[in-house]
């Protein structure tokens, strides 16, 4: 079975490697690029995963976590939390807000790819 | 003397005068003031006092009534010997307040109110008419004299026309200069070097003739006397009254007439420049006066009996054959003539201005009165009114047949100007004067002076008709002009002295007594007696924080001009310890800014104005009076208190706001570090993944280009980002290189525009710009100055959000500074951000990635500061402005 992931992420070349990488494993992936309309896209698609940039402009990741968190038909879809910032203080913010996984930019094509299967249960 | 020998030499002599008041203006304008300021200038500017009638009419006066003379030069030696220290408490007050003119004192003192403005106007108008008359009369006279005895065929034109020509020449000089500036604060430093010059003129004149009498005509000193002994003039009896009443004339006139009041007040640089004028001003009368019973004593000995003794200062020299002699003493009495005419209708212009044409246009339209150019309004009333001042001087030298006696004519002013006397001197020492008592006092002395004296001057059936004289109006005996309440015996002018003084005086107190001051005017009494009582608060008149600061910029701006509203903006906003142009609208800074415009147009307008902005609009000072005027002592008591109170609260404003700049400062360390990993991070994430795709290998060509590209790209933005860091902190530590050297600005701008325009090409930008302004030749970093340039133009084309974008760069020199501003005409930055825009990674819109990672204006503030200069958020310019301020040459590197 094809896994869908919904991308969410503002630097486009950064979507452009993600997709690449993900689409290259059989993933079937869709991007946004800004939080506003995440969570109607995750209800319309009701994808396998979200891949979710932690600094997004409009609307904070961990916002669009939360809400994720709080909603039940979503409460348990694995998220998998994306930032440039690396600090450990964001890390357990995005843990606290229920993330499924934490990976830091820069990360490696291979840790993108076993990541994505073990949430995806590939 | 040729007739037209003469006119070339006085125009000659007023070019000159034009050139040392043009380069006293070009000095100052650079702000090096230096001697332009110094005691000894503000000393000799005094001496306008010595108008042509001192010059010749004090030889006229000895010759025909003996010693008398000496009243007009002793009346202000006592006031500034004896009495200093009301000239003192005058000064400091002016100073204090920014008084514009003796009738902005007045109207000041009493509460701001208009109608004695107006009262004030009308006296010292109709008063200095006769006054100018004068000088006019005696310039025709000297003329006649000078150019009569030509045998060479030029004869001169007639006296009137001479007369016109003098009245229009002078309109144009003080036109030309003493319209320049409008803030009357800014001081007219090119008037006052030219008259100072004048003073010089004119003593040094009246000493030559009396030299050349004292040892060319007679035998030296000895001799002299002796001949002043056998003259007619040794025969003068001293009559105690007229002595008196003169004396007191001259000393009041040196206080209240107009011009006296503008040099002495207006024009003062520094309060303890009346220090050395207290002595050194009654030495200049002291010089002017030695030699005029010599000078009177050889005329009646010499010429013959027709001859006209005002003109003796002229006419001996002529008789002897000493023709450059003559010259001297001529250009002496032109000088005399011209600098009184010119300060006279400087301060009657300004006060007709202020107080009759602009509250008529305040009242006329109400709704503009803010947003409407009041500078050019200002500035035409006053040339105007410089032109009608002298039209009146010249329409009365006409109807009075210019026979008159110059002194006699002299008189009848100075008796017309003490009118001011009981509301100014009570109004400074008793807090009971009241704006009523003030009116009345002054209307009725007027209206007494202008019966008695002024409308009998132009001679009997010209106004007032000959019968009246005898029998009085209506037959009411004691009502007759010369002999009022019967009192037959006193000579004329001592009798319209002393009723038009009782009576003024009387008026004076009974209105004071029994009215009671309103608010404001116990407010501006307080002020205004105890100025030197610095511990109490000064009272206030404002409450906090109901007027928009941006508004009364705006307002200010129209009033004061750009810059020096920026300045004056800035320079509150920084002792309020907050940055920007912006203060807060505390009762401290609106007093401050009332004053500051008052200074331009008024205490009456100015406060007519800002109560506009502060929403008083329809609370009138009769308003305020009827509610509040039981509770006037509490108000004062309040305003003490809440002076200490501002104080605490200051002080704390600025203890807590230098915590949360320090914990400000912790938390933008961190935060900016953070700011650096995510910029670093994100383009390392591309270059780091499409490099894996890249090795792991079998794409498509094409692919490989693109991925290529991309990594290209990435890795110049790092390369980007981290020469902005670098060049950050080598800018903020100060050990940045500057490559000093010459270079013309307008180039400069237009390299950044070519460089700016990579930035959005698509979007067409209309560019204003103003390329004479622009040739200016700097000497700073010009590569540093294009780089700011480069960031505020693309800034503007990045985010201007206008449909049809336009960029306005407009260039001003200004001291040793040279602005620069960037205005669009997009929706501007709100007002909340705008204190953020110079922080690093401060984008204000997070979505534009528009390139850079928001250190552009952070660079741009940096390399400002290492140029010396600034870079600032320009409000209340409609749409996102900066203003680029430089040194016009910049020596070292600044620290």
């Amino acid at each position: 079975m094809t896994a869908r992931v919904l991308l969410i992420e503002d630097e486009p070349n950064i979507t452009e490697a993600i997709r690449f990488i993900l689409s290259r494993d059989g993933c079937d992936v869709t991007a946004l690029a800004d939080g506003a309309g995440a969570i109607a896209a995750v209800q319309a698609a009701k994808p396998d995963l979200v891949i979710l940039d932690l600094m997004l402009p409009g609307v904070s990741g961990l916002e669009i976590l939360a809400q994720l968190r709080a909603d039940p038909a979503t409460k348990t879809l694995p998220v998998m939390m994306l930032t440039a910032k690396g600090q450990g203080r964001d890390r357990e913010a995005a843990e606290r807000a229920g993330a499924s996984h934490f990976m830091t930019k820069p990360f490696s094509n291979d840790d993108m790819r076993a990541a994505v299967r073990a949430l995806t249960g590939g | 003397m040729p007739f037209n020998i003469l006119v070339l030499s006085c125009l000659a002599y007023v070019i000159f005068l034009f050139g040392v008041a043009w380069a006293a203006e070009r000095r100052a304008d650079r702000g090096r003031l230096g001697w332009l300021q110094s005691p000894l200038i503000y000393t000799l500017s005094l001496s306008i006092y010595c108008t042509a009638w001192t010059f010749y009419g004090a030889v006229g006066y000895a010759a025909r009534s003996g010693l008398e003379f000496l009243t007009i030069y002793l009346g202000p030696t006592i006031v500034f010997i004896g009495w200093w220290w009301v000239l003192r408490k005058l000064v400091r007050i002016g100073r204090q307040q920014r008084v514009t003119s003796i009738a902005d004192l007045i109207s000041s003192r009493f509460g701001k109110s208009n109608l004695l403005g107006v009262i004030v106007t009308v006296i010292a108008v109709v008063a200095a008419t006769p006054y100018i008359a004068l000088q006019l009369q005696s310039v025709t006279l000297s003329f006649s004299v000078f150019a009569s005895p030509t045998d060479d065929g030029f004869a001169p034109p007639g006296t009137e026309a001479t007369a016109v020509w003098v009245a229009c020449g002078l309109a144009l000089f003080t036109i030309l200069f003493g319209t320049r500036n409008l803030d009357a604060k800014e001081q007219h430093h090119g008037i006052v070097t030219a008259i100072a010059v004048e003073a010089v003129v004119k003593l040094i004149a009246l000493i030559a003739v009396g030299m050349f009498v004292v040892w060319g005509m007679a035998d030296g000193p000895a001799d002299m006397i002796a001949r002043i002994s056998a003259s007619d003039v040794a025969d003068w009896k001293l009559q105690p009254g007229r002595w008196a009443g003169l004396l007191f004339a001259a000393g009041a006139a040196v206080i209240c007439l107009p011009r006296m009041f503008q040099v002495m007040v207006v024009e003062n640089a520094d309060e303890r420049h009346l220090a050395t004028a207290s002595w050194a001003f009654p030495l200049y009368l002291f010089a002017m006066s030695l030699f005029i019973v010599p000078i009177a004593v050889m005329g009646l000995e010499r010429l013959p009996a027709t001859a006209n003794p005002d003109m003796f200062v002229l006419t001996l020299p002529l008789a002897e054959g000493q023709g450059a002699l003559a010259m001297l003493a001529f250009l002496g009495g032109f000088s005399s003539a011209t600098s009184m005419v010119i300060v006279e209708s400087i301060a009657l212009a300004t006060m007709v201005s202020n107080h009759i044409v602009m509250p008529v246009w305040l009242r006329l339209r109400p709704a503009k009165a803010v947003s409407g150019d009041v500078r050019r309004l200002v500035l035409l009333s006053r040339r105007i009114s410089i032109g009608v001042v002298l039209g009146f001087g010249y329409a009365y030298y006409r109807m009075s047949g210019g026979s008159t006696a110059l002194a006699a004519i002299g008189l009848i002013a100075f008796v017309g100007v003490a009118q001011f006397l009981p509301a100014m001197i009570f109004g400074i020492f008793w807090r009971g004067a009241t704006r009523i008592g003030a009116a009345l006092g002054m209307t009725v002395g007027f209206v007494v002076w202008a019966y008695t004296l002024f409308l009998p001057s132009f001679g009997p059936d010209a106004v007032i008709p000959a019968m009246v004289f005898i029998e009085g109006p209506f037959g009411i005996e004691w009502l007759r002009p010369r002999a009022l309440f019967g009192v037959a015996t006193m000579d004329p002018l001592l009798h319209a002295l002393f009723w038009s003084m009782v009576l003024n005086t009387a008026a004076f107190l009974t209105g004071s007594l029994f009215t009671f001051p309103g608010p404001v005017e116990r407010m501006q009494g307080a002020a205004f007696v105890r100025v030197f009582d610095t511990t109490s608060g000064s009272p206030r008149g404002w409450e906090r924080g109901l007027a928009d600061p941006e508004d009364l910029l705006v307002m200010s701006q129209r009033i004061m001009g750009d810059d020096d509203a920026l300045m004056f903006f800035e320079a509150e906003a920084k002792g309020q310890g907050k940055a920007g142009y912006l203060p807060d609208p505390t009762p401290d800074f609106m007093a401050r800014l009332e004053r500051r415009l008052a200074g331009s147009v008024g205490a009456a307008t100015a406060h007519a104005m800002m109560s506009q902005l502060a929403g008083r609009a329809t609370v009138t000072v009769e308003d305020l009076m009827a509610v509040a005027s039981e509770s006037a002592q509490i108000m004062e008591y309040s305003a003490r208190l809440e002076s200490q109170q501002e104080e605490v609260t200051r002080t704390a404003r600025a203890l807590r706001e230098a915590n949360e700049k320090l914990m400000q400062l912790s938390i933008q360390k961190d935060a900016f570090l953070s700011q650096i990993s995510h910029e670093l991070r994100t383009p390392m994430t591309s270059i780091r993944a499409f490099s894996e795709i890249l090795t792991e290998g079998d794409l498509p060509p094409e692919m490989v280009a693109n991925y290529g590209r991309i990594i290209h790209d990435e890795a110049k933005r790092l390369t980007r980002l981290l020469d902005d860091l670098l060049d950050l902190s080598v800018l903020e530590n100060g050990t940045v290189q500057l490559n000093l050297g010459l270079a013309n600005l307008s180039p400069m701008i237009d390299r950044a525009l070519a460089s700016a325009s990579h930035t959005k090409p698509e979007r067409s930008f209309v560019i204003h710009r103003d390329l004479p302004m622009e040739n200016i030749f700097i000497r700073t970093d010009a590569d540093r100055l294009v780089q700011v340039f480069i960031n505020l133009i693309s800034n503007a084309r990045k985010y201007c959000d206008a449909t049809a974008p336009e960029l306005r760069i407009s260039v001003r020199q200004r001291g040793g500074r040279v602005t620069v501003d960037f205005a669009d005409n997009g929706s501007g930055i709100p007002k909340a951000s705008q204190a953020l825009i110079f922080e690093k990674f401060a984008r204000l819109t997070d979505q534009t990635r528009a390139g850079g990672a928001g250190l552009g204006l952070a660079i741009c503030r940096e390399v400002m500061a290492n140029l010396g200069g600034t870079i600032t958020y320009l409000p209340g310019q409609g749409g996102a402005a900066f203003r680029v301020a430089v040194p016009l040459r910049l020596e070292r590197k600044a620290d």
